[in-house]
């Protein structure tokens, strides 16, 4: 495998691509989309989708052996702690902010448009 | 499993690639975490601000057709980005094929799409900091969106700077002939890609989690 190194059929890199102009196109009509759980369930899913594509397809990883799998996608897990405990954390000093300084008094413009 | 437990416990390579790719994952698995730590911090400044978070599609929308078409330039950017990860694939597969002149001509592709992306993403800086949007204030609402917008945006361009670059180093080494005198071993097409599809992977975290959360 190694000495060969990735070749696969070309017809394979025209679907993942098309498959990620089509999730991308999803993924900018979500914006179009009132806020809410489905949209953010909606941008989350197209997120992962896209990422998942790139990863397995463009950049080889699903047929790389489970070693190089493991020790490549394995790490990256350790940061879903790192959300959890600084989404913790923000809304922490969130409370302790409203708490200590009131609720904000920021006027914001409206955006301009050119 | 069986597979991973005689990969490390036989006398060879464990990851059966070459040397240079599985540095290239190794390098690429630091900057995930770089990357990570950017849009956590984002993530964290943006739960703790009290003052109201500025709307992504409103200050990203630009006048087209007579009205404000939102995220249009960022929606852009992103297809100009798939479309280099494509031609960057199929160079990849051409690099194996030892087809030194299209691969030659589909890494330039490549590299010229990622130097427009640079230039619109100037654009968009510049015309942020016109409106007044600073690292430490912005008029349209909390103070973080800018130190983010500028922290997460700008790591992101001077990847795609620094790998256009390494594109066209990498591309006209395999036109003049360099790795024939190497054995006409074209697998540093693949680890270029590998850097490149990277930044492309970055990117669909920061058009989720920054321009459309």
């Amino acid at each position: 495998m190694a000495e060969e190194g990735q070749q696969h059929p070309l017809k394979i890199y025209w679907i993942m691509w098309i498959a990620l102009f089509v999730l991308s196109g999803m993924s900018y009509a979500t914006d179009f989309m009132n806020d809410g759980a489905l949209r953010t369930l909606l941008i989350m899913l197209f997120m992962f989708l896209k990422a998942g594509g790139i990863v397995l397809i463009f950049m080889h990883m699903g047929w790389e052996r489970f070693a190089l799998k493991i020790a490549i996608l394995g790490p990256p897990v350790a940061l879903l702690v790192l959300i959890w405990l600084m989404s913790l954390e923000g809304t922490y000093i969130e409370d302790t902010r409203t708490e200590y300084y009131g609720e904000s008094t920021f006027e914001p413009q409206e955006p301009v448009h050119h | 499993m069986s597979e991973l437990v005689e990969d490390w416990s036989q006398d060879k390579q464990v990851f059966g690639v070459p040397w240079g790719k599985a540095m290239m994952w190794i390098f690429l698995l630091s900057d995930t975490f770089i990357f990570s730590c950017f849009l956590v911090g984002y993530m964290s400044v943006r739960i703790a601000t009290t003052d109201p978070w500025p709307n992504p599609s409103e200050v990203f929308a630009l006048d087209a057709f007579g009205y404000p078409v939102p995220l249009l330039l960022i929606a852009i950017m992103t297809f100009i980005l798939i479309t280099s990860s494509g031609t960057m694939a199929l160079a990849v597969n051409m690099g194996y094929r030892k087809d030194r002149n299209k691969t030659f001509w589909l890494m330039v592709a490549t590299a010229v799409l990622g130097a427009s992306f640079v230039g619109m993403q100037a654009f968009e800086w510049s015309k942020l900091i016109a409106e007044g949007v600073r690292p430490w204030e912005n008029p349209f609402g909390a103070a973080q969106f800018g130190s983010s917008f500028f922290m997460i945006t700008g790591f992101h361009g001077m990847h795609v700077s620094a790998g256009v670059i390494y594109l066209l180093v990498i591309a006209f080494r395999v036109k003049n002939g360099f790795y024939e005198k190497r054995g006409g071993n074209y697998e540093i097409v693949e680890i270029t890609g590998l850097y490149w599809h990277f930044v492309d992977l970055v990117w669909v975290f920061i058009f989720a989690f920054f321009y459309l959360w």
